[in-house]
């Protein structure tokens, strides 16, 4: 299961990483490098065997939904990028901004 | 710890010795943050109250992927530049609350992924046994601090041995806590089936204090365990008589450097004149460890790291919209070793290769913590093992990225299994320091600290040349 050019800049695609052109054969070399030690496990049996995803005998115990438990000691404006009447703001979507031409026209 | 001065001079002392040592990125660079007129002013209020607590006074550094309210958070990476959290992580509550202050933030590998330290965005630290080589990672700059004598106690985080491994190449003893004992709340998440928040000391002494204040169950992380914390320093008076502790074979492998080897039999020589019983054991799924946690970790930290992403802290970058955003913040923001992981990560997770990949290591992640159930329910109390293969190495020397995983061959797999550890300096090859590990069961950390005690009191001096 060799690593592609192809693979690496689709995986890069769903991670939201935008890699520079130049980088993309080492990290095929990197990944290809690594996975190959990766091989071993698919000789090992484990027919029977249930994976374990966590530590602990018992599932994650839930606690009620009551929003945050301790105070914010600097408000969310000190620490965001970009704030407004209490709101995240992020670039406005691709899908939107014929929208928003329409909304300005 | 007794401390016979007052807390602000053990705090003015610990800054001193920050500049004595040259901490900064001029030097060892094992700190990255420090707010010395806070530490002071919070050591003279403490004077001023006559607080009492067990760590009254006490100065200590925390790892930087650990939030604190007056120091940045940053992980050592570009993406939480400046980030100073709104919150602090219940580990650091605890230890302020105990009396002790915070001098400073310690550099790390970005995200805690590293095994050197050379991947922090904020450069490389310098092992102050010998600055010409590596101080282990990823907690490097929590270890390097202990190793320079600014503290006595640090915080760092495991999730495949960094704490152990600094700790062993720096020449001081560092705790990997049972998975659920020490609270995570703060810890900014690398690899969450994983992650444990870890202890550095100065001695055996240092470390069972600093975790008798932050262990125990916490309500702010669900994964915490309700299991009682005992005085880990009352295990310094039990004697070693009735214990049986395991020498297990996959870990002294022939290719082993039989200088480490024989610093390791010498200490189970040392625990045997005390009364232990030494046994040849096996654990025969522990090469399997590191390409099981070399798909694990990553995985989980392709989807903790998603959060990162320029909306709601630290770094934002321009982008063509919104998604244009996204990719040129985690690009900018990400160093080298993050992206391939992320990369990685998100391949084995990925339609088409998560069976053969994720699947598969989950399960034989079963089969490796199943050799630890086998093991301890066979009569063997803890189990003895070199922390690392080799000792610190020069800047630069492992290149390969497989190469350097391979440092965390005799750790990764107690983080895989959920069990506590402790690595303690056994002796120096040329010079450098070597760490052996103590592993015990499920919560058994009273054993683990009763045999690192005796260790040490039996090397003494003999543990540091």
């Amino acid at each position: 299961m060799a690593v592609t050019r192809e693979d690496v800049v689709h995986i890069a695609a769903l991670a939201r990483l935008a890699l520079p052109e130049e980088r993309v054969p080492e990290l095929v070399a990197q990944l290809n490098g690594i996975l190959a030690h990766m091989d071993v496990l698919r000789k090992v049996d484990t027919t029977g065997v249930t994976g374990t995803a966590g530590i602990g005998d018992a599932s994650t115990p839930l606690r009620p939904d009551t929003g945050p438990q301790i105070p914010l000691a600097r408000p969310r404006e000190a620490f965001a990028p970009q704030m407004r009447d209490g709101f995240f703001l992020v670039p406005r979507l691709a899908t939107h901004e014929t929208a928003d031409e329409e909304e300005t026209a | 710890m007794t401390t016979t001065t007052s807390a602000a001079e053990a705090v003015a002392a610990s800054l001193r010795r920050m500049d004595e040592v040259k901490a900064g990125a001029d030097g060892l660079n094992c700190i990255l943050w420090s707010d010395r007129e806070h530490a002071l002013a919070e050591a003279r209020a403490i004077d001023e109250s006559r607080a009492q607590g067990p760590l009254a006074g006490v100065p200590f550094v925390a790892k930087d992927n650990i939030a604190t309210l007056h120091l940045p958070t940053t992980c050592g990476s570009r993406i939480l530049e400046g980030y100073v959290s709104p919150y602090q992580a219940t580990v650091i509550r605890r230890l302020r609350e105990a009396g002790a202050v915070l001098v400073a933030k310690t550099n790390c590998d970005e995200f805690a992924m590293g095994s050197s330290n050379e991947h922090s965005a904020y450069g490389p630290v310098r092992n102050p046994i010998c600055p010409t080589r590596v101080p282990g990672g990823s907690s490097g700059g929590s270890a390097a601090a202990v190793a320079a004598g600014i503290v006595r106690i640090a915080l760092g985080s495991e999730t495949g041995g960094s704490v152990r491994q600094p700790a062993a190449f720096c020449g001081v003893v560092g705790v990997k806590p049972t998975y659920g004992r020490v609270s995570r709340y703060g810890l900014v998440a690398f690899a969450s089936s994983l992650d444990q928040v870890g202890v550095f000391g100065a001695t055996v002494d240092d470390a069972a204090l600093a975790m008798e204040v932050i262990a125990g169950r916490d309500p702010l992380d669900s994964t915490s365990a309700d299991v009682p914390v005992p005085r880990y320093r009352a295990a310094a008076d039990r004697p070693l008589e009735g214990l049986v502790i395991g020498r297990p074979k996959e870990y002294f492998p022939p290719s082993l450097d039989p200088r480490i080897a024989a610093l390791c039999d010498r200490a189970l020589d040392a625990l045997r004149a005390q009364g232990a019983t030494v046994r040849d054991v096996s654990l025969p799924h522990t090469d399997l460890a590191i390409p099981v946690y070399y798909i694990v970790a990553p995985a989980e930290a392709s989807s903790n790291l998603a959060r990162f992403d320029g909306v709601r802290y630290g770094l934002r970058v321009t982008g063509d919209g919104l998604r244009g955003m996204y990719e040129a913040t985690r690009s900018r923001g990400f160093g080298p070793e993050v992206t391939r992981r992320i990369l990685l990560g998100t391949y084995v997770l990925s339609a088409g290769y998560y069976d053969a990949y994720y699947k598969k290591a989950q399960e034989v992640r079963t089969l490796i913590a199943q050799d630890f159930r086998t093991v301890f329910g066979n009569g063997v109390h803890a189990l003895f093992t070199p922390t690392t293969p080799t000792p610190a190495f020069e800047f630069g020397a492992k290149a390969d990225p497989y190469e350097m995983y391979l440092n965390d061959i005799f750790t990764a797999t107690a983080n895989l299994a959920g069990v506590p550890g402790i690595s303690v300096p056994v002796g120096r090859v040329d010079g450098l320091p070597i760490g052996g590990q103590i592993l015990a069961g499920h919560f058994e950390e009273m054993t683990m600290f009763q045999i690192a005690y005796a260790l040490e009191r039996a090397l003494g001096a003999e543990a540091h040349r």
